[in-house]
């Protein structure tokens, strides 16, 4: 059976892990090599990186991170964070990454995913949704952190990027991201069920039953998190451990 | 120093997949490459291949690299990989393409009333992510790999062969479908053992030392 992936997500500016990681035995945790290849010696199924480099000076820095990753970690790569355009898609799979996730770019330019999903597959691209409950069962897609609303339906959109070719989700709750009361479990249940596309649950994970909350309750088919992990409070084995335990197939 | 030739016709990044058997390998060089000469001159050849089937082809075919790949597939230790399995077969529905017919069989997408989970939940298509690896036969190429060792796999068409003699394991998505073949000094797979952790880097570690 196929196995439910747990995916830690690290914030990367200018070439460097921010948000600070907190495993012992670290010689740098800054250094996004060395922190992705402890992520992968503890069974992480892939690993997403997000680049918030503010400085457009500094955006090249994140090809070369990108590129000592894939010579040393040898699961799939995710990388986000200002991609706009069918170009910014291609350096970054050609420096190393498996998959690029779209955000803001793909609100303000649907034909963006066609494009790029066109010339280099579906599977290597994921749309990043960032949806804010606006109703009983209503959720808006809003962009640049939950600060601009986009007037877009979050189940309708998440819909729309399937049939122009996004190969998989990456939601995540904006009323959650940061809260650690765990995933907006009605939201993602609605977008998993409404898209035959894998769905990445995110934002709000504060134990490890939340993310095993994610997969049987809110159906999704992989779950990312940050801080849980970052913090040695608990690595990504016992997450497995504990969804094994509660029934999910995973890879231990 | 002998040769590992990667077949590169354009069609998404290699660089995983050499870094990855660079890493498994000594002494070994490694070469991404869409020279046929290069190809034919190598020890070892791998084709992989990502995106949609007819591009595969048809990029194939634009770099003149059909014929070397013909050649190396009946002579050299050689390794398919994904959409680089899918073309060894006689035909895709995925644009309703022929493939080099290496293998007898079509390439099929996955049936979208049997993506259904034990559960009844909905199996997504592409097929992403870690699944079990049912060996189907012993090959050189399982040594050290636990029967059930999970790949990580990405795709939405699978390979099914009309020998099933041929077919070296089987994963279960909905339905069992071929994960890997082997024949003679082929062996091919639907799974990215550059994306598979240990398990991937043992299949290719297995594959540098392999002598069919």
């Amino acid at each position: 059976m196929l196995a439910k992936r747990i995916i830690p997500c690290l914030d990367v500016s200018a070439g460097r892990v921010v948000k600070g990681v907190n495993f012992v035995e670290l010689r740098d945790a800054g250094d996004p090599v060395e922190v992705a290849r402890r992520y992968d010696e503890q069974g992480a199924d892939e690993i997403t990186f997000l680049d918030i480099t503010a400085s457009s000076d500094d955006r090249n820095i994140i090809l070369h991170v990108v590129e000592q990753v894939a010579e040393q970690v040898f699961i799939p790569l995710t990388v986000g964070g200002g991609v706009r355009t069918v170009d910014d898609v291609r350096r970054l799979l050609n420096a190393g990454a498996d998959k690029v996730s779209i955000n803001t770019a793909a609100v303000n330019n649907p034909q963006v995913v066609a494009d790029a999903s066109g010339k280099v597959g579906s599977q290597c691209i994921v749309v990043a949704i960032d949806a804010k409950q606006v109703a009983p069962g209503k959720w808006e897609v809003f962009t640049h952190g939950g600060r601009n609303r986009t007037g877009l339906d979050a189940i309708e959109w998440a819909r729309r990027i399937e049939s122009l070719g996004a190969g998989e989700i990456l939601l995540t709750s904006m009323d959650r991201d940061g809260t650690k009361n765990g995933f907006d479990l009605e939201l993602t249940r609605a977008v998993s069920d409404a898209v035959s596309i894998p769905v990445i649950a995110s934002g709000g994970v504060g134990s490890l039953d939340h993310l095993a909350d994610g997969v049987t309750k809110g159906r999704a088919d992989a779950v990312l998190a940050a801080s849980i992990f970052h913090f040695g409070d608990h690595t990504v084995r016992e997450a497995k451990e504990l969804m094994r335990a509660r029934g999910i197939e995973v890879r231990l | 120093m002998s040769k590992i030739a990667i077949i590169d016709y354009g069609m998404g990044n290699l660089r995983s997949v050499a870094k990855a058997i660079e890493h498994v390998s000594d002494g070994v060089e490694v070469v991404v490459t869409a020279d046929p000469a290069e190809v034919l001159s190598a020890e070892r050849v791998v084709f992989p291949g990502q995106g949609a089937m007819p591009d595969c082809m048809r990029e194939l075919d634009a770099r003149g690299l059909r014929p070397a790949v013909l050649e190396a597939a009946r002579s050299k230790p050689f390794l398919g990989i994904c959409i680089g399995q899918q073309m060894l077969f006689e035909h895709s529905e995925e644009g309703n393409v022929p493939g080099l017919g290496i293998f007898r069989g079509e390439v099929r997408r996955f049936p979208a009333d049997k993506m259904v989970a034990a559960d009844g939940s909905r199996l997504k298509v592409p097929h992403m992510g870690w699944n079990e690896v049912w060996q189907k036969q012993a090959h050189p190429l399982w040594a050290n790999i636990e029967d059930g060792a999970r790949f990580y796999y990405v795709h939405s068409y699978y390979v099914d062969p009309a020998d099933p003699a041929i077919v070296a394991a089987t994963t279960d998505y909905g339905i069992p479908f071929t994960g890997a073949v082997a024949q003679a000094n082929i062996f091919a797979i639907q799974f990215h053992p550059e994306k598979s952790a240990h398990a991937g880097l043992q299949l290719l570690s297995n594959f540098v030392t392999w002598n069919p």
